[in-house]
């Protein structure tokens, strides 16, 4: 049963600063985790034990849509870190550019990662400042990020967008749905032998 | 067959479309390690879904096994429960296991090019950012996280965008005392940690073919710091020399039909790149990064940027700068170290530990009082190659101490960590904040030889002043 991602629905939670890898999301250390329960609880975990971080800010608890710079997420391909938002509530993110294996995972997990250009994310952000309790409507058919007063469009590759709204995002099923095409495809490529 | 040699494999292992520009694509080769696979396994067995194909997938551990030099003792539980968990589920599942306990262990990245695994018109992929490396042989090779090491084991196929391809040309010959780690820096920094999104990266010119197959993989190894998900390297003769007789290379008359199929996967001379850009190996010196993005970097020779004058990126340079303590204008050259480590996928191959030893026979250098100098083979492997040719006591004799394979202090998951504030001069490949084990921590990533040098002095040197060659 795949579930559909149309909209998403939320206050916004404004994370400020470019190029923050996925180290910064998830230490290396809880990386040596055999689960990803609970994961959500070290989001960040240096960067909030050494000073005020918007993940501590009351006045973003419970926002569901995360608003980041430029190539947010970028670095080492640990899932860990998307997760880690899922977990915390993190439903989808708005920013300038992804580290393309980060964008990749999210979308695995049904996360939706929606570019807009540097100047609506700097004024998303500051909206998100200015009235933190206004929730964000986010379309993802019409492409359309929607707030109190503002409409801001953001780009979403059309083949990503077409998963998220007919659930193929969620992979397995789908990958298994062919399984002849799949051995067909493996009779054509060289054996992997030890000779 | 016309075309890049990233478009004409790709299209060979197109399973469908699944949308616009999401391919389901077969994986010739899948590598697992202890990190990003246990989730996987554990929704295998929840979906009573088996291995669809044991016989392409191949396991090591590396990032939590201790480099201690007894594989059977582990820096913590957590780290002993991984590698434990990998091996269960390796013979569990009848896949190919690169065994601690038999010595055949390493970084994936460096035991499977060893084993003949990587071969060229590959899909292969892999939990781990760096899979980059293997593109070196002209394979199409990525990361995944761990849903898709999942989609993987349970169907030999996952769901990927295709990229376009950013061909970078190098031309001429690389300066003595210069290496690959400084062509792909000096390429991150002029295109940026982001410039490669969206793209794959062909890597070409004289200095890249003029390459050995060790370097190459440096090169593409880097590819993923400059934003590319995968670089790649044409297949040629030297491609080819590498492959021969290694474990899983095909023999006899099969070699030669699998030599005439691979390099029929280069790039033919009329294909359609989406971008080229030229660098001249002139123009590249050894390079140190400064802050905290691989992009952040200069010559060893010149001073410190001025972030205020730096364009539009200025608060981003001045924020790393201020976590580095650098200042405007300083010379990276002098910046004293605690730490230095040679070794990971990027640099911890053989001939880099060779260069090395080179280094400080020609120089007769020992590692300053006050630094810790970690040697570290990327697999088990390149450490007994090492012992064989005398250089473990080489470098015991200089002050190195050199340990069992693994990824050890580039990611910091086992004990070989920064402590507080201690500054690393690492041949790694990312000075992220917090990445080798300390939230203070600080990284200036540079070749083996410089780090080598760095040892030495105890702060960061031009390599090439200590033989007199700059």
């Amino acid at each position: 049963m795949s579930i559909l991602i149309e909209r998403v629905s939320g206050r916004g939670l404004p994370l400020a600063g470019n190029d923050i890898d996925t180290d910064q999301i998830i230490e290396s250390r809880y990386l040596r985790m055999t689960t990803f329960e609970g994961i959500e609880a070290h989001l960040f975990e240096s960067l909030r034990q050494a000073s005020t971080h918007p993940f501590d800010d009351s006045r973003f608890a419970g926002a569901s849509v995360l608003i980041v710079g430029r190539n947010f997420g970028c670095g080492s391909s640990r899932e860990h870190a998307p997760q880690a938002l899922y977990r915390y509530g993190i439903r989808a993110i708005v920013g300038e550019s992804f580290g393309e294996i980060f964008a990749g995972n999210c979308l695995a997990i049904g996360i939706p990662c929606l570019s807009l250009t540097s100047q609506n994310c700097r004024m998303l952000m500051n909206i998100c400042l200015a009235h933190p309790e206004r929730p964000f409507d986010i379309d993802i058919r019409d492409g359309i990020i929607c707030t109190y007063t503002q409409r801001f469009e953001f780009d979403l590759p059309p083949g990503r967008r077409e998963r998220l709204l007919n659930g193929s995002w969620d992979a397995l099923q789908v990958l298994l749905s062919e399984k002849t095409l799949i051995e067909e495809k493996l009779m054509y490529l060289p054996q992997v032998l030890r000779r | 067959m016309i075309g890049t040699l990233y478009e004409k494999v790709f299209d060979a292992h197109v399973v469908r479309e699944i949308a616009e520009n999401q391919f389901q694509l077969a994986v010739d080769v899948h590598l697992v390690n202890e990190v990003s696979s246990p989730q996987a396994f554990e929704e295998l067995l929840r979906r009573g879904l088996p291995v669809a194909h044991p016989e392409r997938t191949f396991a090591s551990a590396d990032h939590s096994i201790s480099t201690g030099g007894d594989v059977t003792l582990f820096d913590d539980a957590m780290c002993e429960a991984q590698v434990d968990m990998l091996g269960k589920n390796a013979l569990d599942n009848r896949l190919t296991y690169f065994d601690p306990m038999q010595g055949l262990h390493g970084i994936l990245h460096v035991v499977a090019p060893e084993n003949g695994l990587t071969q060229p018109g590959m899909v292969i992929a892999c939990g781990d950012s760096h899979t980059s490396t293997h593109g070196a042989f002209g394979a199409i090779a990525f990361g995944i996280g761990t849903s898709q090491v999942r989609d993987v084991l349970a169907s030999q196929t996952l769901i990927v965008d295709k990229l376009r391809v950013r061909r970078i040309i190098v031309e001429g010959t690389l300066a003595p005392g210069v290496f690959a780690k400084d062509v792909a820096l000096h390429v991150i920094h002029w295109l940026g940690a982001k410039g490669g999104l969206g793209f794959a990266y062909e890597f070409g010119g004289d200095a890249v073919s003029a390459m050995s197959m060790e370097e190459r993989m440096t090169l593409c190894n880097m590819a993923v710091e400059g934003g590319a998900r995968c670089g790649y390297v044409n297949p040629d003769a030297i491609t080819l020399d590498y492959l021969r007789g290694r474990a899983f290379a095909p023999k006899g008359a099969e070699w030669d039909e699998a030599a005439t199929r691979w390099l029929s996967w280069a790039s033919s001379p009329d294909a359609m790149w989406d971008d080229e850009v030229i660098f001249r190996a002139d123009d590249i010196a050894p390079i140190v990064t400064w802050g905290t993005s691989p992009d952040q970097s200069v010559p060893v020779g010149a001073p410190l940027p001025d972030p205020g004058v730096a364009g539009g990126d200025a608060e981003d340079l001045r924020d790393a700068m201020i976590f580095m303590g650098g200042e405007p204008g300083r010379p990276v050259v002098g910046t004293p170290i605690d730490l230095a480590f040679i070794g990971s996928c990027t640099n911890g191959r053989l001939s880099d530990l060779e260069a090395v030893a080179n280094f400080l026979r020609r120089t007769g250098g020992c590692v300053k009082e006050g630094v810790r100098a970690l040697i570290v083979p990327g697999s088990r492997e390149v450490r007994e190659a090492v012992i064989a040719q005398n250089l473990d006591q080489l470098f015991a004799e200089r002050g190195f101490e050199l340990r069992d394979a693994g990824c050890s202090l580039c990611c910091g998951m086992n004990a070989d960590r920064l402590v507080g504030r201690q500054v690393c001069a690492s041949s790694s490949n990312r000075n992220f904040r917090g990445r080798q084990g300390s939230p203070e921590g600080r990284t200036y990533l540079m070749s083996p030889v410089m780090v080598a040098a760095a040892a030495i002095e105890g702060k960061i040197i031009d390599a090439r002043a200590l033989e007199n060659l700059a």
